[in-house]
C-alpha cells in the first residue's frame, strides 16, 4: 500500500503577518485578492513585500530588482520571470506572444544583462481555437528571432471553460551581465541624470483604444519592442550606468518612485521635458487619465552619472528605440523617497505611487 | 495639440497672472465650484502663483465626494446580488461605503463592471436579457443628460432588465447653500463650465445679486482657470457682483436645448443630501413618475440602510470651503487614499486627494505610504 504524502491542512491557513504595515488598508479591508493587488502600484508592492518575500526570504531576492543577478558556475547570471494576462490577446502593434517575450527580455536587459534562453509556459482555456493560439505561437517565436533569445523550454496546461481568459503566458529567461556592471535602484545618486529613451504612454492607451472601443482619431500602436540593443549601445558607452528600468505596469511615475524609495535621493522631474505623443496627451486628457501612469513596454528610464549623460544620450539617440529619447529630470537631496515635477508654469507638484489602477473620472 | 495646447501655453499664463497682481489690491477668497477646476488648480499649482491673501476655497463639485454613503450602500447591496450586472464609472468602484466598497464586492464575486458610457450598459442589458443590468448615475448637470438619454432610450427600445441607480445634483441649490451657510468666507465663485454647457447661465444671475457675488462661468484648462480668477478679482476689487461667461467657447446663455428638454423629459426635481454636508433642498434628481420601472431603487427596494460614516472625517466642512483638506487632523495620517475615510479623499477629483497627491510638501502632514518594487 502506497502511503499517501501527508499535506499541510488547508482548513488551517498561515496567516500572513500583516503588522507593521506602513497603511492600515490593504488587506485589512480586502481579505480578497482585488484587481488593484495586481496593478503594479502600492498594493501590488505591498502584497509583494509583506505577503511573498516574507514566505520566501532570500537575500538575493531582497533587492526586488526587474531580475535576480548572482554568481553561478563562475558566471555572472540575471534570471528574470513574468506573466501575461494581456486583453485583448491581439493589439495594434503586437500580441500577447511579443509581449511575453519582450517583457521578459527587457527585465533582463534592466541589469544590463542579455537574454540568451526563455522558458514558455501556456495556459489555455478549454475552447479557445487553436488558430489564435498558432497566432500568438508565431508571434512569441518572432518576437524570440528578433530579440536573438532561444525558446529552450515550455510547458502546456489546459483549463476548464470559465476558469482562464483565453490564454495566459509565462516566460521566464536567463542572461550573462557584462563583466563590471552593477546596475540597480539602489545606486541612483543626487546629481545623477533622468533620461527616457522615448515618447511615453503608448502602450497603454493602445490596449485601452481596444478593450474600451475608444478611438482618438488616429491609431494608437504599441511601443512594444526588445530593449537589450538599445541597453547594449548604452553600455557600449559607459558600463557605469547607475539605474535601468521598464516603466511597463503604473508608467514613468512608479518606476521613478521605486528608484527615489530605494535610493532615498528625491527625483526632480521638469513636466515640459517629458516626450508625450500628442494621441496620448489627447486620450489621457479625455479620460481624466495622467501619461505619467500609463504603462509602457518598449521604454526604458535611465539614470546617469551627470558625466555620462550627453555620451548616453547620443548613444540612445543613435538606436532605432532610442531616437527620441530626452532628459527629464535629476536626482536631488531635497525630499529623499519622493518624486516631484516642476510644472510648465513654475510650481512644483508631487508625483506619487498610484495604489492600483488609474480610474477613468466621471466627467 | 490644438484644442488644448493653446490654453495651457506658460507665457500667456504669466502674463494672465502678472494681470491678477497688478488687479488685487486686497486679499479675496473665491471658489472654484467644480473638481474639475480643483484639480487643474492644485496639479498645476496655480493657487501657488496667486499673490498673497487671494485665495482659491475648493467647493462641492466633486461628483464622486457628495454622492451620499446610503446611495452608495444602496450600490453596494444592489451589486452583491446574484444575477445583477452593476455598471459604474470607475471612480466610483473605490469610493467606501459602510465598510466596503465596489472593488470589494467584485472581488466577492459580484459582477462590477467599468463602462465609459451608460449607453455601454444598455447594450449590456441587450446582449444579457436574462441578467439584470443596472448603472450608478451619478453626478452634476454634465453627466444628468446621457443618463436621463439612456433611460428614454430603454423605454423606447422596451429593454425591461436595465436600470439606472439615480443620484444627481445640481450646481445652483449648492451654491446657495454654501452662501447661506454662517461660516461662509466665499466672495465669488469660479461657475463649473461643463454644468453651464448644458444648462445655460439663466440660473446665476439671481443668486449674484441675491448675495452679491461675482459669478464667472469658467472652464478646465490652466488658462481657462486664470482668466476666471482675474475676471472675478476684477469685479471684486470694483464692487461689483455680475454674471460673466468666460467660457464662450462652449457655452451659450441659453445651455444646450436638447439636453434640457432630455432632462425635463426624463427627471423631476428632489430633496437631495449631499455627503458631508446634508440636505439641500431641490438639490437633486429622481427619475420621474413616467420611468419608475427604470428606477434601480423602486426595482429592487433597496430598503433600511444602516449608514456608518467616519466620526472624524471633516470632507464636508472641505466640500463647503470652510477649512482646507490639511488643516483636518487624520490628513494624511489617519486618511490617505490608501485608507480614505471620505470622498474627497478617494476621487481623483476631491480636494483632500489633490492635496494628498501634488501637495504633500507644502502641507504639515507630509505622509508616505511605503511601496516597494512591483517587480516587473
Amino acid at each position: 500500500m502506497i502511503e499517501p504524502i501527508p499535506l499541510p491542512d488547508p482548513s488551517v491557513p498561515d496567516p500572513p503577518d500583516f503588522s507593521g504595515w506602513t497603511c492600515p488598508m490593504p488587506l485589512r479591508d480586502h481579505p480578497n485578492v482585488v484587481m488593484g493587488h495586481g496593478g503594479g502600484g502600492q498594493m501590488s508592492g505591498e502584497l509583494i513585500e509583506h505577503l511573498f518575500v516574507p514566505a520566501f526570504a532570500n537575500p538575493v531576492l531582497a533587492g526586488l530588482t526587474d531580475s535576480a543577478v548572482f554568481e553561478l558556475g563562475g558566471a555572472r547570471l540575471a534570471f528574470s520571470t513574468d506573466s501575461f494576462v494581456v486583453r485583448p490577446l491581439f493589439f495594434p502593434g503586437g500580441s500577447i506572444g511579443d509581449l511575453a517575450v519582450n517583457g521578459t527580455v527587457n527585465d533582463l536587459a534592466m541589469s544590463g544583462a542579455q537574454a540568451a534562453y526563455l522558458s514558455c509556459g501556456f495556459i489555455l482555456e478549454e475552447g479557445v481555437e487553436l488558430s489564435v493560439v498558432g497566432r500568438i505561437a508565431k508571434d512569441l517565436g518572432t518576437a524570440a528571432e528578433r530579440a536573438g533569445v532561444i525558446v529552450a523550454t515550455g510547458d502546456t496546461k489546459v483549463v476548464d471553460a470559465g476558469h482562464g481568459d483565453g490564454v495566459f503566458v509565462n516566460t521566464a529567461g536567463v542572461g550573462l551581465v557584462r563583466e563590471g556592471v552593477d546596475i540597480r535602484p539602489q545606486r541612483a545618486a543626487p546629481g545623477d541624470v533622468v533620461i527616457v529613451s522615448g515618447m511615453i504612454g503608448v502602450h497603454g492607451i493602445a490596449i485601452m483604444s481596444v478593450r474600451e472601443g475608444i478611438s482618438f482619431g488616429t491609431e494608437v500602436v504599441s511601443d512594444c519592442a526588445p530593449l537589450n540593443g538599445l541597453v547594449a549601445a548604452m553600455l557600449d558607452v559607459t558600463t557605469d550606468l547607475h539605474v535601468l528600468r521598464d516603466p511597463t505596469r503604473g508608467g514613468v511615475a512608479t518606476s521613478l518612485n521605486e528608484i527615489a524609495k530605494a535610493a532615498g535621493t528625491g527625483i526632480d522631474l521638469v513636466e515640459r521635458q517629458l516626450p508625450i505623443p500628442e494621441t496620448v496627451a489627447n486620450a489621457c486628457s479625455f479620460l481624466g487619465l495622467d501619461p505619467l501612469y500609463v504603462a509602457n513596454e518598449g521604454k526604458l528610464l535611465a539614470v546617469v552619472a551627470p558625466g555620462d549623460a550627453d555620451a548616453v544620450l547620443a548613444a540612445m539617440r543613435a538606436h532605432p528605440l532610442g531616437q527620441d529619447a530626452a532628459i527629464i529630470g535629476e536626482c536631488v537631496e531635497d525630499h529623499p523617497g519622493l518624486v516631484v515635477t516642476r510644472t510648465a508654469f513654475g510650481a512644483t507638484r508631487v508625483v506619487d505611487t498610484p495604489i492600483g489602477e488609474q480610474l477613468p473620472r466621471i466627467c | 495639440m490644438k484644442y488644448l495646447d493653446e490654453f495651457s501655453d506658460p507665457e500667456l499664463a504669466k502674463h494672465l497672472v502678472g494681470q491678477i497682481h497688478a488687479t488685487a489690491t486686497k486679499p479675496w477668497s473665491m471658489m472654484e465650484v467644480c473638481g474639475g477646476q480643483t484639480h487643474t488648480i492644485v496639479r498645476h499649482g496655480i493657487d501657488q502663483l496667486l499673490p498673497d491673501g487671494v485665495q482659491m476655497i475648493h467647493g462641492p463639485g466633486c461628483p464622486v465626494c457628495v454622492t451620499p454613503l446610503e446611495i452608495i450602500d444602496k450600490a453596494l447591496e444592489i451589486a452583491s446580488q446574484p444575477g445583477v450586472i452593476f455598471c459604474s464609472f470607475g471612480d466610483m468602484l473605490r469610493v467606501p461605503g459602510s465598510g466596503r466598497d465596489l472593488f470589494r464586492i467584485k472581488s466577492e464575486g459580484g459582477d462590477v463592471r467599468v463602462v465609459y458610457s451608460p449607453l455601454d450598459a444598455l447594450r449590456l442589458a441587450q446582449e444579457n436579457p436574462d441578467r439584470q443590468v443596472v448603472f450608478f448615475g451619478i453626478g452634476f448637470e454634465t453627466t444628468a443628460p446621457p443618463n436621463a438619454m439612456t433611460v428614454y432610450q430603454a423605454k423606447k427600445l422596451g429593454i425591461p432588465n436595465f436600470s439606472l441607480l439615480v443620484s444627481h445634483v445640481r450646481v445652483p441649490p449648492a451654491i446657495e447653500a454654501i452662501m447661506q451657510s454662517p461660516d461662509c468666507r466665499v466672495q465669488g465663485f469660479l461657475a463649473a463650465g461643463h454644468v453651464c454647457s448644458v444648462m445655460g447661465t439663466a440660473e446665476y444671475p439671481e443668486l449674484a445679486d441675491r448675495y452679491r457675488v461675482p459669478i464667472v462661468v469658467t472652464g478646465f484648462e490652466p488658462l481657462d482657470i486664470l482668466a476666471g480668477i482675474l475676471r472675478t478679482v476684477t469685479q471684486l476689487e470694483r464692487g461689483e457682483h455680475v454674471v460673466e461667461n468666460a467660457y464662450q467657447r462652449a457655452v451659450r446663455d441659453e445651455g444646450n436645448p436638447a439636453a434640457k428638454a432630455m432632462l425635463e423629459d426624463v427627471f423631476e426635481t428632489t430633496d437631495r443630501s449631499w455627503r458631508g454636508i446634508g440636505m439641500i433642498p431641490r438639490s437633486g434628481w429622481r427619475l420621474s413618475e413616467r420611468y419608475r420601472e427604470w428606477d434601480a431603487e423602486y426595482r429592487f427596494q433597496v430598503r433600511d440602510i444602516a449608514t456608518e460614516e467616519s466620526t472624524i472625517c471633516r470632507s464636508g466642512e472641505v466640500l463647503q470651503g470652510q477649512i482646507k483638506p490639511h488643516e483636518c487632523a487624520a490628513f494624511g495620517t489617519l486618511c490617505t487614499p490608501r485608507n480614505p475615510l471620505g470622498a474627497t479623499m478617494v476621487s481623483s477629483e476631491g480636494a483632500c486627494a489633490a492635496y494628498y497627491l501634488y501637495r504633500r510638501l507644502q502641507t504639515p502632514a507630509a505622509a508616505g505610504t511605503g511601496a516597494v518594487s512591483s517587480g516587473d
